[in-house]
């Protein structure tokens, strides 16, 4: 998917946007979803009102007075912004604390502070009328500027500004979430980091913003506060108002307005389910994940950042699967440095320690581009110039990443697995910059591991059709069912009119992924898959049955799939999946899927469907 | 008491915003001279990151970095050291600085 995320798209002026009174009726958002969990609760707006604080005109004799107090609300902001920066750092990491520095240089602005005396000196009004008149001067132009970044910068400088305001206008604190009255669902435009971080974590119920993706900030520290979250919402604002009921879905990124009796039913059983699997989740976590025969399988969890790892240990997953690296190259201009990469590789395997990570190198190209790279567009971009292919292109990125990835093997149990290996060749050409680079590394005296386990990931036909030879060379395989199955099925999977035709149960795809496991286990490899066909659990059987040896799923997923591998035999799912491929259709399948799981694990079948 | 004046064309990747911008600034609050950036007609003073951003100076972009006061060469060194460091990969072009003294 295409996270436009960090993107601010509209030109909305955060700090003028009005709201539009709307009606009761139920009004169903989609977002992105930030932090998982459901609530139940009253809207508070997270106001900008603040921002356009009451003109009051002043005395001649007045004016320095008023420079002093200006001058005095910004040492006293700057002292706030140096604290929270040390209590950010010091409990969420330094990379989260290094944001407010680029606060203390908006505060130190000697253009801005000198252009706000200046001002005040010619039209004689209160120092807060003019300051949020020249902020807002700034925050226009910001607003309307063609790049990304810049437009970005709007948020630090709102963040600021909202603070010096707060400062100036005697400290008041009213619409600070520090201290709401009551519980409640925080609805904002953006939520800046500090805001964020100062949340009471029992009064704020969840949150939900209008702009912001997965990897924003304020993301980010929401999983780490564990306060359920839905970014990225565009209007949320624009619909809802102070005291509004709304249900928040942070697992699926829905945010409902003024539900219907039925939706709160829902949800509300929706979230004792939740709960309570939390809550079994602690007990499952400590049992094997084995058949009932006792055959062990791996379960694994599939991660983006290195914050992720809390949540892979947290839901009881024995190793990471698959390690996405495509968020170092996104959202930003320049190219991530080896050090940083380095840094993130060794920390996730540091963390995930006795237990294996497998980091897949780059898989930009398809619906995931480099923000930076000027990659030319094609008409077929998912059979275009991606992945293993733009890296065999690129060996400066590269032999960057691959140097990064073998550094940070010297720290622990890491894989490295290359994605959209069409063929044995391709897997060989890679091997050999892998060799290059790791000449390199002897020659320099770098510690790394020399007998990493090199796989390749399965998701193009020609490799499942050719992975008796594959098998030879690699040392695993990761069948990725996400393109498989569009490749195998000629379904663009982000089309929407032909979505029906994307089936993971389709006959084709069960004899692709048999295929695939059989010959990996003629040589001795083990057969993971890392799609989102792992964490479907009405399949689990099936590929349970077709001798898969790890499930990689996202992380909340896990405990569902160890409970469904706990619930049944190998002869069992063995039986199931023989059984299912003697099928015609992927419809039968399905349906026998399903059946075959309500009669086997009941509690886990559930009647929940999304939406 | 001497003007340094040194034009460059901005080799970071970024150009002169986000962190290279707040880099910049850092560096040339360090420095007692008065720092100016011109790009085309506009001018804006070299310590305000507000007026930095304001430049929009983008990768590829000309912009004239003049220093007065007593370490300004060494201001003017230091800050276009900046400005053509590439802070990540090449892509593409290699145009040398010119100074214009």
């Amino acid at each position: 998917m295409q996270r436009a995320g960090l993107i601010l798209t509209t030109k909305k002026n955060p700090m003028r946007q009005n709201r539009h009174r709307t009606s009761k009726k139920q009004l169903q958002l989609k977002g992105v979803p930030a932090a998982p969990g459901i609530v139940i609760g009253r809207v508070h707006v997270f106001g900008t009102e603040e921002l356009m604080p009451p003109k009051r005109n002043i005395a001649a004799e007045e004016i320095p007075a008023e420079i002093e107090r200006f001058k005095k609300g910004l040492a006293e902001t700057k002292k706030e912004i140096i604290e929270i920066e040390e209590t950010i750092s010091r409990e969420m990491g330094v990379e989260h604390g290094r944001i407010f520095s680029a606060h203390l240089l908006v505060l130190e602005d000697v253009v801005l502070v000198e252009e706000v005396i200046a001002r005040l000196k010619k039209k004689k009004r209160n120092v807060e009328s003019i300051f949020a008149e020249v902020l807002n001067k700034y925050i226009d132009v910001l607003s309307d500027a063609k790049d990304e970044y810049l437009r970005e910068r709007v948020s630090d400088i709102t963040d600021v500004g909202k603070r010096i305001l707060r400062n100036l206008m005697g400290g008041r604190r009213d619409s600070g979430l520090e201290d709401l009255s009551e519980k409640a669902i925080v609805v904002a435009y953006d939520l800046s980091p500090s805001d964020t971080a100062m949340m009471h974590k029992g009064r704020v119920l969840g949150f939900a913003t209008d702009i912001g993706g997965r990897t924003s900030h304020t993301a980010i520290m929401a999983k780490s506060l564990e306060i359920p979250a839905v970014v990225g919402l565009e209007n949320v604002t624009d619909v809802v108002e102070n005291g509004d009921r709304v249900i928040l879905d942070g697992m699926h990124g829905v945010v409902i307005v003024n539900p219907t009796k039925r939706f709160i039913e829902k949800y509300e059983k929706e979230k004792k389910r939740y709960e309570s699997i939390e809550k079994e989740l602690v007990e499952l976590k400590l049992l094997p994940s084995e058949t009932l025969d006792g055959e062990k399988v791996v379960l694994a969890g599939n991660i983006e950042l290195p914050e992720d790892v809390a949540s892979v240990l947290s839901h009881g997953a024995e190793g990471i699967g698959l390690y996405r690296t495509e968020y170092f190259f996104m959202n930003r201009r320049d190219l991530p440095s080896e050090e940083e990469q380095f840094n993130a590789y060794k920390s996730v395997a540091t963390r995930i320690k006795p237990y294996y990570v497998i980091v897949r190198t780059l898989d930009l190209g398809g619906d995931k581009f480099l923000s930076q790279l000027d990659v030319p567009r094609e008409m077929n971009p998912f059979m275009g110039w991606r992945a293993i292919r733009f890296c065999l292109a690129r060996p400066d990125i590269f032999k960057t990443q691959l140097r990064a990835i073998l550094r940070a093997s010297a720290f622990g149990n890491l894989k490295l697995m290359y994605p959209m290996i069409s063929g044995v060749e391709e897997f060989r050409q890679a091997n050999a910059v892998v060799e290059e680079v790791k000449t390199d590394l002897k020659k320099q005296g770098i510690p790394f591991n020399e007998n990493i386990p090199i796989g390749a990931m399965i998701e193009v036909p020609s490799a499942a059709l050719t992975s008796d030879v594959l098998a030879k060379e690699a040392a695993f395989f990761s069948i990725g069912t996400n393109d498989l199955i569009q490749y195998s099925l000629a379904v663009d999977r982000v089309n929407e009119k032909i979505a029906y035709l994307y089936e993971p149960t389709h006959p084709a795809v069960l004899n692709l992924i048999k295929l695939i496991i059989d010959n990996g286990h003629r040589e001795n490899i083990s057969v993971g898959l890392c799609g989102e066909m792992a964490g479907d659990i009405s399949l689990v059987m099936i590929l349970l049955g077709l001798g898969l040896d790890e499930f990689s799923t996202s992380p909340i997923a896990v405990p569902e799939v160890k409970k469904i591998v706990r619930s049944v035999t190998r002869a069992q799912a063995k039986d199931i999946a023989e059984k299912v491929l003697g099928m015609q259709t992927g419809k039968q399948v399905q349906q026998f899927a399903r059946a075959k799981l309500k009669e086997l694990v009941p509690d886990v079948a559930g009647e929940w469907s999304e939406g | 008491m001497g003007i340094i004046e040194k034009e460059v064309v901005i080799r970071h990747k970024t150009g002169l915003h986000a962190r290279p911008a707040a880099v910049f600034v850092q560096v040339a609050n360090k420095y007692d001279s008065k720092i100016t950036i011109i790009k085309e007609t506009q001018e804006v003073n070299g310590k305000s990151i507000m007026g930095l951003l304001m430049l929009a100076a983008e990768h590829g972009t000309r912009v004239t970095i003049i220093a007065e006061g007593k370490d300004a060469r060494a201001a003017v060194e230091e800050l276009a050291g900046i400005l053509l460091a590439e802070g990540g990969a090449d892509f593409d072009d290699k145009e040398e600085p010119h100074e214009t003294e």
